[in-house]
């Protein structure tokens, strides 16, 4: 028995929920719409349509080479995914499909290292980069997004990894199959889907991350967080400008991040929620 | 099954991320923690030396360490509650039949994708500037005093920005949750002339409990280590009076260059967390169970 639905309930939600739906994303749409605008029109006070000039764009451009940092920026976390994935891919499938005891401690280890925070170690990784002289070098914050993200990316493939059923392989070894043979012809096409959520989930969390890409990069492997950090200066305050590089800066994620939100919850809830 | 090729073979496969995590905590940590206990400064290196527990107590006398402490605490907290009371009740709203479900969701998940700097200098610029912010607007237009938000309510503006970016991150797993709740259930408890409060305290919240943990435990980690917010924003001030733990440690050895000092105050960071991290994992660990 369908649950009877009248209209007046459905049209009150519908009002209610747009609304509150709307003032949340508001923050985001007035960004988009200064970009828009010239700077004049930018502090004449609220106003919901802009003049639809792309001057800021270019200005951005211009000014600061926007382009390099986005370039670094896609550099930085689709390399530090791929290089995370590379170590985490082995692990998880040994504790998928070979689980021991100490399988399960593993796992919670790994994850206790994601709850260290990070500006308890913030001289001793200054001081290492800086003697190995990584410091604004992108293979040095490739890898150091790398690590931090390897407990999730291990945890989510895991999770996927799991859900394989055993007795496939087990047919496939019965039939001589030899381990190359199995993972590359029966493992990875039921593993590419789980590979490519948390390759997703991972871009999203490299891209965004504000910490290490701020601290230890200045210009050259320096990603959009630090450049969007510089206009916190107050000889960067013009508000069309500030939008039209927020608005850049965010585009690409937020619409990778539309596509992903099953993923996000399982990812950054280590599989407890589905 | 498991031969002893095929268990020595898992153990190589693992290695590397076992390695790799290894070095990772262990190298950091220990040097922390043996800075904690030198007197280092990079721009003076004559007074190096062991000064046993003096940046500890250097530390704690600095009147910021308190407030700092205060601080964090207060920003943990009180997103929390924002975010999980107005997490529940935006996921029973969005659980409703209502048009253009889809296109809400994602207007409601994506301050989630916007990362921290943008956050904080759009709510900065944009929304609480006392003079070109969207409040101050609204201000004017009721004839009252914008609020200078940052001078005069630093902790409050924080709050609000970082409540903003995880309010979505509840509602998405809060929702998730409630959607996978059995409608027969639901049904029959409606059947049985069951209101809707009585239904939401004794059908749909115990269900929603689990992802309740996870969403204030994860929030937790992320909440106890906020930094770009506050660097974007107030940079700490005025005076102390947005500074966190984070913060602190992060102007005491970049800024100060106070080494021992920064290092007391990392150890005592990663004190904190431990205690969280012990609940989270044993919550955690209680899930996979399952």
């Amino acid at each position: 028995m369908a649950r009877a639905v009248t209209t007046q309930h459905k049209t009150i939600a519908t009002v209610a929920a747009w609304i509150v739906a709307l003032l949340i994303f508001f923050p985001i749409l007035y960004t988009i719409i200064t970009s828009f605008k010239s700077e004049q029109e930018a502090i004449q006070g609220f106003n919901l349509i802009p003049s639809g000039t792309f001057e800021s764009y270019a200005e951005v451009q211009a000014q600061s080479g926007y382009f390099k940092f986005f370039l670094n920026s896609v550099l930085l976390s689709v390399g530090s995914t791929i290089l995370a994935l590379l170590v985490a891919i082995p692990a998880a499938w040994s504790m998928a499909f070979s689980p021991t005891k100490r399988t399960k401690d593993i796992l919670m280890w790994m994850l206790s290292t994601k709850m260290m925070p990070a500006v308890a170690v913030l001289f001793p990784i200054y001081l290492i980069f800086r003697n190995l002289g990584l410091l604004d070098s992108r293979i040095g914050l490739m890898v150091m997004l790398m690590l931090i993200n390897l407990p999730i990316v291990v945890w989510m493939l895991y999770t996927y990894f799991r859900e394989i059923p055993g007795e496939i392989l087990e047919a496939a070894r019965m039939d001589g199959a030899s381990l190359w043979n199995e993972i590359i012809y029966v493992l990875t096409p039921m593993a590419v889907p789980g590979i490519a959520s948390t390759m997703l989930l991972n871009i999203i969390l490299a891209w965004n991350e504000a910490f290490w890409t701020i601290r230890l990069t200045t210009t050259d492997a320096a990603p959009l967080t630090a450049f969007i950090s510089s206009f916190s200066s107050p000889q960067g305050l013009f508000w069309a400008k500030l939008s039209a590089a927020s608005t850049l800066a965010i585009a690409p994620i937020l619409i990778m991040g539309w596509f992903s939100q099953k993923q996000l919850v399982r990812g950054l809830t280590f599989g407890a929620v589905k | 099954m498991a031969t002893q090729q095929t268990r020595s073979l898992a153990r190589f496969m693992m290695a590397p991320s076992v390695v790799l995590l290894l070095v990772w905590m262990v190298v950091p940590l220990a040097l922390t923690l043996w800075f904690s206990f030198q007197q280092y400064n990079p721009l003076n290196p004559m007074r190096d030396g062991f000064v046993g527990l003096s940046n500890y107590a250097l530390f704690y006398s600095n009147p910021a360490f308190l407030q700092s402490i205060l601080n964090t605490l207060v920003l943990v907290v009180s997103v929390l509650l924002i975010t999980v009371i107005g997490g529940i009740l935006l996921a029973l709203l969005i659980d409703q039949p209502m048009w253009g479900q889809g296109i809400v969701r994602i207007l409601v998940i994506s301050p989630f994708f916007v990362m921290p700097p943008v956050a904080a200098l759009v709510w900065k610029n944009m929304i609480m500037h006392p003079q070109y912010g969207v409040f101050a607007d609204i201000a004017r237009f009721f004839g009252a005093q914008p609020i200078d938000w940052f001078g005069q309510h630093p902790m409050t503006a924080i709050i609000i920005i970082v409540a903003w970016q995880w309010l979505p991150f509840a509602t998405l797993i809060l929702l998730t949750s409630l959607q996978s709740l059995d409608g027969e259930q639901k049904e029959a408890a409606e059947m049985d002339g069951a209101g809707f409060i009585s239904r939401f305290i004794y059908l749909t919240l115990p269900h929603m409990s689990r992802a309740i943990t996870v969403v204030i435990l994860i929030q937790t980690i992320f909440l106890l280590s906020v930094y770009a917010e506050i660097l974007v924003t107030t940079n700490g001030g005025p005076g102390y009076a947005s500074t966190n733990l984070p913060f602190l440690v992060y102007q005491k050895a970049l800024l100060e260059f106070k080494i021992g000092q920064a290092s007391a105050g990392g150890v005592i960071a990663v004190i904190l967390a431990n205690i969280v991290a012990f609940f989270a994992m044993r919550a955690v660990g209680k899930n996979l169970d399952k």
